[in-house]
């Protein structure tokens, strides 16, 4: 089972700190906007490179990556 | 297997209204982690205080009442006397508890009053725009110390954690950051600790959380951290200043 | 000090109201030491530690008054007790209380004022217990006694009207009520058990969180809120308020006058009588809610109306707006209450002044 994460668009306030954070660099900034206009994150694992480790989420002060899984 | 979820008990369908990039979610997060995993949710009284603190009640799905500035940890003591099988905790900031609530805060510490405080230290009031609070550090611009913070006109910051383990009725005071993913996991192990002494019933449970406010300190959420990182952390050094447990 | 139950004993008021609130089941006294109140709280640390209910030594009235919210917000019957200027300090509190709408009980023991004032009795906190000295548009009930008896018998009452009306709710006595000893009976409590099982703060199990919260970001929502926050205040009025008369019925001159300046207004009215002056009394004993409807209709019959009071006059303006007439001012600024002889004595120029 491939590991990966899940994005609530509508929580993300675009602060890009799971950008940094993610050790595998997944997760982008898109070209989807929030109600402020800012562009909020997406998650970007064409390889199945994810390792599951949930640092994004613990990073995230918005709980806008709602859910981990991992194997 | 899943990971990583929203704790169960967040209200439905809550969304935070903090700043981007602000740490009081992570904050907030890990209270509701550890309530999740103690399995506190029906047994818990929740102290909500005044600035950006004050929102809590919005989001964690608890009875909860809100005090008046200063004053969570007063009413945290009627809560607890009144009810001593409930759980109860204050989250405040570093304004509502050592500022203006610093008689309140001490003296529930010194009473050794079996509940938790969870103090947020972002070394400014955030809600009204970012003034000069207890500990804003030295040299530190805010709107009310557009020079920075000298000793002549302000004095110096609060030291809140190292206060708190001096008092007798002190069971466990702790300072942790948000820093990094490893600091976020070693403050959710504070909170467990700070909540498992009042379940013990040893006393008074503190923890200090360095946090951020991006917005007030006009910087990214990424290089806040670092100012937490390389300002706060050498002046208020994190750790377990007291645990009775041993 | 015994805790009494059944017998009739001479004591002081404070005693009286300490003893009725345990009566009364209070179960949460928090307090700080002022003269010339002290003797609640001292009664109340060991009365309540013998029978395992909550005490706290406070370490100041900001912090008593918010234990008591804290406490309220459990459904559980708490008090605090204290006198003028440190009842200052608690304005903050009770405005919270009033909003948060908790069954907080308040003893206000009036000393003289302002500042620190002096510990003479006085009447000068009727301003500060019935205008409120908190923030915004809210209302306490305050309850007024003239004997140490009402002392016992309305703190029963308060800690009923705080809770049926969740509403916090103000004892005013002074410092001669809080230091003189009478005779008082203590009777069990009289008052029906006030469910607060809907809004009480017990712990979100099988239901959602409750939330007591004074912050309305919304001004719409508050709009509603003080709406409804008022209609209660109006129940109150139609409901509670409370005076006794006194020779009324046939009365030229009416005098208003509460708490125990009041013992001596009715003194001089029986020495006016004596002397053929139709002098009647009326004292009311919910300060709020005011008698107003019912000083109102006396006016109409053409009574006239003295105000008497220990501090510079400050009931006599509600009378003036209920009476909607001149009022007389028969005051003394601080200490114990004019002499009845005094009273008619300006009872008399009054007349005289016709």
């Amino acid at each position: 089972m491939k590991n990966y994460i899940v994005i609530d668009d509508t929580r993300c306030k675009a602060c890009y700190l799971c950008v940094n954070e993610c050790p595998r660099k997944l997760i982008k900034v898109s070209n989807k906007t929030n109600k402020l206009g800012d562009r909020i994150v997406e998650f970007d694992d064409k390889d199945g490179a994810c390792l599951g480790c949930a640092m994004c989420a613990t990073r995230c002060p918005d709980m806008a990556i709602t859910e981990v899984h991992r194997g | 297997m899943q990971v990583f979820k929203i704790p169960e008990v967040f209200r439905e369908d809550m969304k935070y209204t903090f700043c981007p990039g602000c740490d009081h979610g992570v904050a907030v997060r890990l209270v509701a982690e550890v309530l999740d995993e103690l399995g506190l949710k029906e047994d818990t009284i929740a102290v909500a205080s005044v600035g950006c603190s004050v929102t809590i009640y919005d989001f964690l799905n608890l009875d909860t009442i809100e005090a008046p500035h200063g004053r969570a940890l007063a009413v945290a003591t009627g809560v607890k006397r009144a009810k001593p099988d409930k759980f109860v905790f204050t989250y405040q900031g570093d304004g509502d508890f050592a500022s203006i609530g610093l008689a309140e805060s001490m003296h529930s510490a010194l009473r050794g009053e079996n509940l938790t405080a969870i103090c947020i230290n972002n070394t400014t009031y955030g809600m009204t725009g970012g003034q000069l609070g207890p500990t804003t550090l030295m040299g530190q611009v805010t709107t009310t110390s557009p020079m920075g913070r000298n000793a002549e006109y302000y004095g110096y910051p609060i030291k809140i954690t190292e206060h708190v383990a001096l008092c007798d009725g002190t069971a466990y005071a702790a300072r942790v950051s948000l820093d990094t993913v490893a600091n976020i996991k070693k403050a959710k192990e504070a909170i467990k600790s700070a909540f498992d002494v009042q379940l013990k019933g040893l006393g008074f449970g503190f923890v200090e959380i360095l946090s951020t406010c991006p917005t007030n300190w006009r910087m990214t959420p990424e290089k806040a951290h670092e100012r937490v990182r390389n300002e706060m952390m050498p002046v208020f050094k994190p750790g377990v200043y007291k645990d009775i447990r041993g | 000090m015994e805790l009494v139950t059944d017998k009739k004993i001479l004591t002081k008021g404070n005693y009286a109201i300490a003893n009725a609130a345990v009566m009364a089941g209070c179960e949460c006294y928090f307090g700080y030491p002022i003269t010339p109140q002290s003797e609640i709280g001292e009664f109340m640390s060991g009365k309540m530690q013998e029978l395992k209910r909550a005490y706290v030594s406070a370490e100041s009235e900001l912090a008593a008054i918010n234990m008591v919210i804290g406490a309220c917000s459990t459904g559980k019957k708490a008090m605090t007790s204290s006198s003028s200027c440190a009842v200052a300090l608690m304005q903050e509190g009770l405005s919270y209380a009033a909003s948060d709408e908790l069954p907080v009980v308040l003893v206000s023991v009036m000393r003289g004022g302002p500042g620190l004032g002096n510990i003479y009795p006085s009447q000068g906190d009727y301003f500060q217990a019935t205008k409120g000295g908190g923030d915004g548009d809210y209302k306490l009930i305050v309850l007024a006694p003239s004997t140490v008896q009402e002392c016992a018998d309305l703190t029963y009452k308060a800690f009923y009207l705080a809770h049926k009306y969740k509403n916090p709710t103000v004892l005013l006595a002074d410092g001669m009520l809080g230091q003189m000893m009478e005779p008082v009976v203590f009777k069990d409590y009289p008052y029906p058990k006030v469910d607060n099982s809907s809004w009480a703060l017990d712990g979100a199990n099988n239901r959602d969180g409750r939330i007591i919260r004074s912050y309305a970001p919304s001004a719409h929502n508050q709009c509603e809120f003080l709406q409804k926050l008022h209609q209660k205040y109006k129940l109150i009025e139609e409901n509670e308020t409370e005076w006794e008369e006194i020779g009324t019925d046939d009365a030229d001159v009416i005098l208003v006058s509460f708490g125990s300046t009041a013992r001596n207004a009715k003194i001089a009215a029986k020495m006016c009588r004596e002397k053929g002056l139709k002098v009647g009394v009326l004292r009311p004993i919910t300060l709020f809610p005011f008698p107003s409807k019912r000083l109102s209709e006396l006016s109409k019959q053409g009574k006239k109306f003295i105000s008497v009071e220990v501090n510079m006059g400050q009931m006599i303006n509600d009378v003036k707006l209920a009476v909607k007439d001149d009022v007389k001012l028969i005051n003394k600024p601080v200490g114990i209450p004019p002499a009845p002889v005094e009273i008619v004595k300006q009872i008399e120029e009054y007349y005289a002044s016709f």
